[in-house]
């Protein structure tokens, strides 16, 4: 009797968020959606004005000579001052790559070739992109996360008792605008844009690559993609999260003795890696050389270049012996690849969370991480903020990463200036900040995976002898 | 060591020292240059000029000109990569005569040697500290502070250690060790143990702070007078200026230390020649170097010469005051969860506070500590026009006024903008608070432990207990009497107590203002961060405490 009662209150619950639903929805799709582009444009503007105006502010104070300085913003693949040198160096018709300094691809060079004059311009609008592209991509991907809630609601997939988890277009309403702002106003951003880091545009063509991707145009982000890895390498490992999407939104499931499966594999792949040969040989004919293929993948692949920075690299490759040198940082490059595996066999159904997943692992084990790269995967935290119940080391987490952040430049002040430290002393800042980063990511994995446990198998677990469960990743 | 044993020399000293005891204006660039000349070292000068933001009253000087003498010693038996500096302030008047004295003629003796393997450097600078900070940015091709100098003609290698001397008499009962720095920076110990173990050695009285070991360390006396030592050591180590001229030298990674002469009314007295041979013996140790010193610690504190505290006793008492303010702020963090989890069936909680009730107050508290910050320099004109001051006390007096001001400000505003503030808005700006005064001090403390330790203790105890529903005319009190300002008068006042001059209330007050113009003169001359510490980060954090008493 009880159980009946529950179940029909519960029905009436469900029947009341599906009107809601239904509201939100033709609000979503109507006609005139002008209403919805005015109401969100205003505070979008706003954000954009202000970002460009601390940008500016501090492009034009003296701060910004001291932050282009800073190993912890800029790396020897992304500093300003190694594209000037370049330039330098194709102007007087010397091969970029000739010296040890130059390491960034050549249709960087030639970009930066036509608008090194502009290059603050340059630097400011990337970010603007970035941002505008996160929000478009979220925006989308929050509709499409509310249209598959739905269909599981009207096919009852959903268990009775997690009313609570599912997700309210009022709450979703803001979440585009809050992960532009946490890019566009994350200290790490400003910091690597008045930097001219130009780890700013990488992380545009991945935004690019994401906003593609969750349009649906496969043709667009293969040659992303491609553009990214180009620039990179390390996106190669999206390539998986791209594909489980576009499958899943073909309704293609992801089947090895389907014909259908390996024919769209092969489609995208042959998008992507026939717009990587195309970059690829552009940029031999710009040159009429192959000198870059060394002297930027070689030099993300073998770290030769020690300076110390905010990744797990430099110490380790300081303190070993030389000739373990190859087997280590075979290891160490195929810890970053490696993950892509089993993150993709248990996100196969969730390719966007898995892009975040893979991009802060790519954040963390790559082989010159900066500030840049963190503040891309941290742009997307608000999209999570539904696991925020499930997350149980936030406050340790925000504590650690706040620190480090303020103690990356006082230790780099005794060891390098004050000479009362060591390089142990800002390592072991490092390994905290990477502790935190890992303890972030593996959080959210585990909340991520728990809310979907929770949908199907209901919020309030019990054991088999009736006490409360608890749940453990494994 | 031969130094002076012979007649002849110590009769060329003495006349050397007779010499430069008439009195001179300035400094005798041209009779400096021709004795360092006839002593066979390369003489070179540097002329420097710098405008002080306003005058310095203590020191009598606005506009400052003046030229640095130094002679190199090249070393007969290395390359010539190191170098070692030996420097003696000669500032107008008599004070330090001796010590230039004394240098000439160390350098008399050192040029007939022959086991010199690095380069030495006799310095011989103008107004002290500044002319200090000349060279040392001339010979490191720097300019961070704005002065205006010639290069340097003549180079050595690169410094690993200096000296300074400071002498005011020519026979001195004891030699005090001074090795506070620029930010509180220390020298490594190693050079404090040989300062110690050569004075042992020569039988020199020596002391540190100017107070003498004493021998009886169990008893009660013996511990009060060991803890008095190194209270001193906290108190000068905190602020952050420089006591002496080595103190420039360790921003550059080059240990050093000052040795002060003081004649006190003792029987027992020690001459030139013995002052000489412990600096030939330290010299020649130093000479002696493979490498830099880094064997022994950078940071301790010393209750006498020959014991120290290390780091790992000092910095846990540090830990347990910045581990309350992080426990406060998990306590209020899992006050903030524990409603947004009861709250989950459906029901609307009363809206989270928005990001402008918490932002507002920590933007408005930060510009207030930027006006701390810029104005008092760059108002004094203004100020001098309306108001019968002069230009250094319009400076201090406009910092004092800016900074009573902004108890007034900020929680005014507050209110204007985000109306009635709510329980949650509170709590949230004082999780904010607390981590950013946690990682504030955490920072601070590495640096100059000795001002985070001070900071620490004042503001600890009241900012993590501080809360909306105190009474608050009693802990408006309390806050600001724990404020930073008043931290420095306490401060004040306990440095002249310790150093047995205490001063009555109205000497305190004058010495707080001139307190405060230093450390503004600090920061502008030589970069000394203890002001844009205080003023750009403490105060204003200070104040977002402020904000919570007065939240509603």
């Amino acid at each position: 009797m009880d159980g009946t009662l529950f179940r029909s209150v519960n029905k009436f619950f469900i029947i009341a968020f599906c009107l809601d639903i239904k509201s939100y929805k033709s609000f979503m799709h109507r006609p005139d959606s002008f209403f919805l582009a005015t109401k969100m444009a205003a505070p979008l503007t706003l954000l954009l004005i202000v970002a460009v105006t601390i940008r500016a502010v501090l492009f034009r104070s003296s701060l910004a000579e001291l932050i282009s300085a800073r190993v912890e913003v800029v790396s020897p693949l992304n500093a300003w001052k190694r594209v000037v040198e370049g330039l330098a160096l194709l102007d007087l018709g010397v091969s970029p790559y000739s010296g040890d300094v130059f390491h960034e691809t050549p249709l960087m060079i030639y970009l930066f070739h036509f608008t090194v004059d502009y290059a603050e311009i340059v630097f400011i609008v990337t970010d603007g992109i970035t941002a505008l592209a996160l929000y478009l991509s979220i925006q989308t991907y929050n509709k499409d996360v509310f249209r598959k809630q739905k269909y599981a609601l009207e096919s009852d997939r959903y268990s009775a008792d997690c009313l609570e988890l599912l997700r309210s277009p009022k709450e979703m309403f803001y979440i585009p605008l809050k992960v532009a702002m946490f890019y566009l106003l994350n200290p790490f951003t400003i910091l690597s844009c008045v930097a001219k880091s130009t780890c700013g545009l990488n992380n545009a063509i991945i935004a690019l690559f994401i906003f593609c991707t969750l349009k649906g145009s496969a043709l667009l982000s293969g040659i992303l993609l491609a553009l990214a890895t180009y620039q990179s390498i390390y996106p190669l490992t999206l390539f998986a999260p791209a594909l489980l999407f576009f499958l899943q939104r073909l309704y293609i499931p992801v089947n090895l003795r389907r014909s259908s499966f390996w024919f769209f594999t092969l489609q995208y792949a042959f998008m992507y890696v026939g717009s990587l040969v195309v970059i690829t040989g552009l940029s031999f004919f710009l040159l009429g050389s192959w000198d870059f293929i060394p002297s930027v993948y070689g030099f993300i692949f073998s770290v030769p270049d020690l300076t110390p920075n905010i990744g797990l690299f430099w110490y380790f490759f300081a303190e070993m012996f030389e000739h373990f040198r190859l087997f280590f940082s075979c290891v160490f490059q195929i810890n970053v690849f490696f993950y892509t595996i089993p993150l993709s066999i248990k996100l196969k159904e969730h390719p966007v969370f898995l892009i975040f997943m893979q991009i802060a692992i790519i954040s963390i084990f790559k082989s010159y991480p900066t500030v840049g790269d963190v503040a891309l995967y941290m742009a997307f935290l608000p999209a999570w903020s539904h696991l925020y119940r499930f997350l149980r080391n936030i406050f340790l987490v925000s504590c650690v990463l706040l620190a480090c952040s303020a103690l990356f430049p006082v230790l780099w002040h005794l060891w390098i200036y004050a000479g009362s430290a060591n390089s142990n002393f800002y390592y072991a800042i490092t390994l905290l900040f990477n502790f935190g980063q890992i303890l972030l990511v593996a959080d959210y994995f585990y909340a991520y995976l728990r809310r979907e446990h929770h949908l199907t198998h209901g919020l309030y677990l019990k054991k088999k002898d009736g006490t409360e469960a608890t749940l453990v990743l494994k | 060591m031969g130094l002076l044993s012979d007649p002849n020399r110590r009769k060329a000293l003495t006349g050397l020292l007779t010499r430069l005891n008439t009195p001179i204006c300035g400094m005798p660039v041209e009779w400096l240059v021709k004795a360092m000349q006839s002593r066979g070292l390369e003489v070179f000068t540097q002329s420097f000029s710098r405008k002080l933001p306003f005058p310095d009253e203590n020191k009598e000087r606005y506009m400052v000109r003046g030229t640095n003498v130094y002679g190199i010693l090249r070393a007969p038996r290395a390359p010539r990569t190191e170098a070692l500096v030996i420097t003696a302030p000669c500032s107008p008047g008599n004070t330090n005569n001796q010590a230039v004295a004394l240098l000439l003629a160390l350098a008399q003796y050192f040029r007939n040697q022959i086991y010199w393997a690095k380069d030495i450097i006799f310095l011989v600078n103008e107004h002290d500290l500044i002319g200090t900070q000349a060279w040392l940015e001339g010979y490191h091709h720097t300019n961070i502070t704005g002065m205006e100098y010639s290069p340097l003609q003549g180079r050595a290698g690169s410094i690993q250690a200096a000296l300074s001397l400071e002498l005011s008499s020519d026979v001195i009962t004891s030699l005090d060790l001074v090795l506070e720095g620029l930010n509180g920076q220390l020298p490594n110990l190693d050079l404090a143990n040989l300062f110690y173990a050569f004075c042992q050695k020569l039988g020199v009285l020596c002391t540190i702070q100017g107070k003498l070991q004493r021998n009886d360390w169990d008893t009660a006396e013996g511990y009060t007078h060991a803890a008095q030592t190194m209270m001193l050591m906290v108190l000068k180590q905190a602020c952050g200026r420089s006591w002496g001229d080595h103190g420039l030298f360790l921003r550059y990674h080059i240990e050093a230390a000052s040795v002060r002469g003081i004649n006190s009314f003792r029987h027992y007295k020690t001459d030139a020649t013995t002052i000489g041979r412990l600096l030939e013996g330290m010299v020649r140790k130093l000479n002696n170097l493979l490498e830099r010193l880094h064997q022994s610690y950078f940071f301790y504190l010393l209750p006498s010469l020959s014991r120290f505290v290390s780091i790992g006793y000092y910095m846990p008492a540090f830990g347990l005051l910045a581990v309350i303010l992080l426990l406060r702020a998990l306590d209020l963090w899992v006050h903030l969860g524990a409603p947004a989890l009861a709250a989950v069936d459906g029901v609307t909680e009363p809206s989270s506070p928005g990001v402008l009730t918490v932002l507002t107050p920590v933007v408005i508290s930060h510009l207030t500590g930027v006006a701390l910050y810029l104005l008092p320099v760059h108002l004094q004109e203004m100020a001098v026009e309306h108001f019968p001051v002069s230009e250094t006390e319009a400076v201090v007096l406009t910092a004092i006024a800016i900074y009573t001001a902004g108890l007034a400000l900020p929680h005014n505003t507050q209110r204007l903008l985000s109306g009635e503030g709510t329980e949650q808005g509170w709590k949230v700006l004082k999780l904010t608070a607390l981590l950013y005064l946690a990682v504030l001090l955490g920072c601070t403390a590495l640096i100059n432990f000795s001002l985070g330790f001070i900071l620490a203790v004042t503001l600890v105890p009241i900012t993590a207990s501080i809360t909306p529903h105190m009474p608050k005319a009693l802990y408006a009190v309390v806050m600001v009497l724990l404020s930073p300002a008043f931290t420095i008068l306490y401060c004040v006042f306990i440095y002249q107590e310790l150093i047995e001059a205490p001063v009555s209330v109205s000497e305190g007050w004058m010495l707080f203002l001139s307190v405060i113009s230093q450390g503004i003169l600090d920061h502008a001359l030589y970069g000394s961060l203890v002001y844009p510490l205080l003023a750009l980060f403490i105060y204003p954090c200070w104040l977002m405490f402020w904000n919570i008493l007065f939240w509603n």
